[in-house]
């Protein structure tokens, strides 16, 4: 459980994680239930619709203003997003 | 100590040569200003979604007749979950179980190189680390650029075929050539456009069994591939001498002191969590695609290469021909089969020294037709070799002609027998010491003494005696 929440990035506290365990366990009894179906010769779904090939061209389109871009954004600098430091201290 | 052989095979990224991203209509283009190029798809802002850019599909389609590849019926897009800065949407697109393209190969100097895959992907925005000395370990924080995130990126893993350095870089120079030729990419590793990995291990000579790998990352060009290599098969040979074990890492190339250092340990694979893209459909090329695709594929340097070596260029001159992509120059150049070597020879000598010293197109600088004149001036014996030098100086990036430039200046070399034996009649004459010494001197005293008198008649005539009519001359006064 811990380490399915620090993939995602949640905090979780003792309560919830107990919790979501009991959550999770439900889920994945579900998704036992599918394998019980015989899927034999079923290919797997990649997508809802029975599409291929949605292709654009390659021709250039208009782009956002930058200004607009980084007024949305937490923190800025130099043109650039600012972000905190990437990885924790050693 | 036991002799080791070592397995390597080599992950290449390449961006593709399209105007746009993989995704959105963002120009494709390197050195814009930060964050110029993004829009709400490459942002990843809600509520946008991908389309496929079909340019990135007919280049990938190309690369399969190319390397011989299969193109599956169907292939379908990933989503590559993890969390770095770098791709807004806190996942990369990529593709994971079905690949674009499997099972091809290219001829490596006699051995074939089997490739397993090649997919699409999009390239992530660029990070920068303030505070620290710019390492991400002691950064206070970092700076992002989206212009480069959702640049179209192929991905090329070659099978572990390849035994040596020597053999990996041949392979990537290969590669690079085939990719430039059907223009895929423009292959500059230096810009960043194309990143090599290697996965590198040994094993005793002989042995079934592989060893285990360890994955070499952040080699910026082509030698320090083959360093990195080198210093990989030296640092495990050395550990497995000393009875240690190798543990699968990935390993930093450091140019500076050249060796590899361990990296912290990322998201293993399976913690990537990939699943099919929900916002993109399979692609599924048809037999009109690959059928189109085929009827326009551009000659591949091994094609150039025979073609060249079939009109008597010799196999080294070809080999640098076709890497500087001078092929069209040269057989543009070349009037008869008589004089292809001469001009191989001006081309990847004089030719490619200026197009890389000025980066020029040197059809622009000088017409192949011209080169192809100027050969031929020393061919039929107008000029001499020096004095075609000096005429190509003067032509270059000029709208001159190289046969009215020897006509202007006089350059023309005197190849008329009774003017230059008169010559060579004076200067015995005027030298009896030296005419006895080469009478009787054996065949290494002749050689010294005919430089002498060849650079006597050279001074007499201004520098334009036809050097070969001298030296027969010479020898049937004094030989
Ligand atoms: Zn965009």
């Amino acid at each position: 459980m811990e380490h399915v929440a620090r993939l995602a990035r949640l905090s979780l506290t003792d309560d919830e994680a107990e919790r979501m365990v009991g959550e999770l366990s439900g889920i994945l009894e579900h998704v036992e239930d599918l394998a019980a179906i015989d899927l034999d010769g079923v290919p797997p779904t990649a997508h809802p619709l029975p599409l291929v090939n949605v292709l654009r061209a390659d021709e250039v389109g208009p782009t956002l203003d930058r200004e607009e871009v980084l007024a949305a954004a937490p923190d800025a600098a130099d043109g650039r997003f600012r972000v905190p430091r990437i990885l924790d201290a050693p | 100590m036991s002799v080791y052989e070592a397995v390597i095979g080599l992950e290449l990224h390449v961006e593709l040569a399209t105007a746009t991203k993989l995704f959105c209509s963002c120009p494709n283009e390197f050195g814009a200003e930060p964050n110029t190029n993004v829009c709400p798809v490459c942002l990843g802002l809600p509520g946008s979604l991908p389309v496929l850019n079909a340019r990135a599909v007919e280049l990938a389609l190309r690369l399969a007749e190319a390397l011989d590849f299969d193109v599956p019926d169907r292939s379908i897009f990933a989503r590559k979950n993890y969390f770095y800065p770098d791709m807004p949407k806190d996942f990369q697109i990529s593709q994971y179980e079905s690949p674009i393209l499997s099972d091809g190969r290219l001829e490596v100097d006699g051995a074939t190189v089997g490739i397993e895959r090649a997919h699409l992907e999009e390239d992530t925005g660029k990070t920068v680390h303030m505070g620290g000395g710019g390492r991400i370990h002691d950064a206070e924080h970092s700076l992002v650029d989206y212009n480069r995130a959702g640049v179209p990126l192929m991905e090329i893993v070659s099978r572990p075929d390849i035994r040596s350095a020597e053999q990996a870089r041949a392979y990537v120079t290969e590669l690079r050539g085939v990719l430039k030729a059907i223009g895929l990419s423009d292959v500059k590793m230096e810009e960043g456009s194309m990143r090599v990995d290697a996965n590198v291990s040994v094993r005793e000579a002989g042995a079934a069994e592989f060893g285990t790998k360890v994955e070499i990352k952040n080699m910026n060009s082509l030698r320090s591939l083959g360093r990195a290599i080198e210093h990989e098969i030296e640092r495990q040979s050395a550990m497995l001498d000393a009875g240690e074990r190798i543990i699968q890492e990935t390993r930093h190339w450091n140019e500076d002191d050249g060796t590899t250092h361990g990296m912290r340990t990322k998201e293993g694979s399976s913690d990537y969590r990939y699943f099919p893209e929900p916002d993109l459909t399979p692609v599924a090329p048809t037999d009109e695609q690959r059928a189109a695709v085929r009827g326009a594929l551009p000659e591949l340097p091994a094609q150039q290469r025979s073609r060249l070596v079939a009109l008597g260029v010799p196999e080294a001159a070809a080999r640098t021909i076709v890497e500087a992509e001078l092929t069209t120059y040269t057989t543009s150049a070349t009037v008869s089969t008589a004089t292809t070597a001469d001009v191989a020879n001006w081309v990847q000598g004089e030719v490619l020294a200026r197009v890389n010293a000025e980066d020029a197109d040197p059809e622009e600088k000088l017409p192949a037709a011209r080169l192809g004149e100027l050969v031929d001036l020393v061919a039929e014996g107008t000029i001499s070799r020096a004095q075609a030098k000096e005429v190509f100086d003067q032509v270059w990036g000029t709208s001159k002609v190289p046969r009215e430039v020897v006509k202007d200046q006089g350059l023309a070399q005197v190849s008329d027998e009774g003017e230059l034996a008169k010559v060579i009649d004076d200067i015995i004459t005027a030298n009896p010491k030296e005419s006895d010494a080469y009478r009787a001197g054996d065949d290494k005293a002749r050689g010294k003494l005919q430089g002498f008198f060849i650079g006597q008649a050279m001074k007499a005539t201004g520098g334009k005696a036809n050097g070969q009519l001298l030296k027969k001359l010479l020898d049937d006064r004094l030989g």
